[in-house]
């Protein structure tokens, strides 16, 4: 581990949704880089979502699709004049199909900087019960 | 296309069709790499990717930095140049945990921005909201535009 923590960050693009339906509203859609993993009790997810506040962040899950969706809040740049662009802003939006049986009730999500945290607690499968058998 | 003038245009009798054939694709490469410019964003190519926009009194400086916290970065200026340096840091790895996905990166970054004119080095304000960072730099008197009212 530390040694990926000593190396320079390189300039990767924000990722430009690409699907196959349109988007109603105009502007741009980004899909987030995300972290996911999974320990034997709840699966988590890590997905970076600059500018994005909790109140616009959407995390849904039905029919096992968990899809996260947000607005960002725009910068209002009406009397400022642009110099230099190097990324743009826009929506964020990804799913994903989930292999395990989520508990609903116990999913937690958390935004801090700008960083989403979803903890998806999976369902406890009851414990394989042994039937003993008896002789007569 | 100078070239071409000066020694008369059928040149290529000297060589065989397929150097011809070369040529005009060499043209068309340059052709189109100078349709393809415009479209894609061009950047320095250092972490983080910034925006500088301006308004009468301050120069802003925007970043996309999700998961840094402030403690971990650097802000220093100096007569015109911003320098922006800091890590971004992953939480240790859960024990036994498998990952399904890896694609969010940690590590140390540095840039250098050249603001494009004079600034005031004492009125410089930085901010991180929600993983952007936003660098407010007061421009220097001398460089604020004066309006200048017409006697008639």
């Amino acid at each position: 581990m530390t040694d990926t923590q000593s190396k320079d960050l390189k300039v990767r693009e924000k990722q430009e949704l690409t699907g196959t339906a349109e988007q109603t509203t105009p502007g741009l859609v980004f899909t987030p880089a995300v972290d996911i993993f999974e320990t034997e009790k709840e699966i988590t997810l890590l997905a970076d979502m600059p500018g994005v506040k909790s109140e616009d962040l959407i995390v849904d899950l039905r029919d096992s699709v968990l899809t996260l969706s947000a607005d960002i809040a725009p910068i209002d740049h009406s009397n400022e004049e642009e110099i230099l662009v190097e990324y743009e802003t826009g929506r964020f939006y990804r799913q994903f199909t989930l292999g395990e049986i989520i508990n609903q009730d116990g999913i937690n999500a958390k935004l801090n900087n700008g960083v989403l945290r979803l903890t998806l607690p999976k369902v406890e499968k009851p414990a394989p019960k042994k039937i003993a058998v008896k002789e007569n | 296309m100078i070239y071409r003038r000066l020694l008369g245009f059928p040149t290529w009798r000297f060589r065989s069709p397929f150097e011809e054939l070369e040529r005009i694709k060499r043209q068309m490469d340059l052709l189109f790499e100078d349709v393809k410019t415009p479209f894609q964003r061009s950047h320095a190519g250092v972490f983080p990717l910034i925006n500088l926009t301006e308004d009468i009194h301050n120069y802003y400086v925007r970043a996309e930095l999700p998961g840094v916290t402030a403690d971990t970065l650097d802000i220093r200026i100096t007569s015109n140049n911003l320098s922006v340096s800091g890590e971004r840091k992953m939480e240790a790895v859960v024990e036994g945990a498998k990952y399904h996905r890896r694609e969010r990166e940690a590590g140390k970054f540095s840039r250098v921005i050249g603001l494009p004119g004079e600034i005031n080095p004492d009125k410089v304000e930085a901010r991180l909201e929600n993983g952007i960072l936003t660098v407010t730099v007061s421009k220097a008197e001398a460089a604020k535009p004066r309006q200048i009212t017409v006697r008639s």
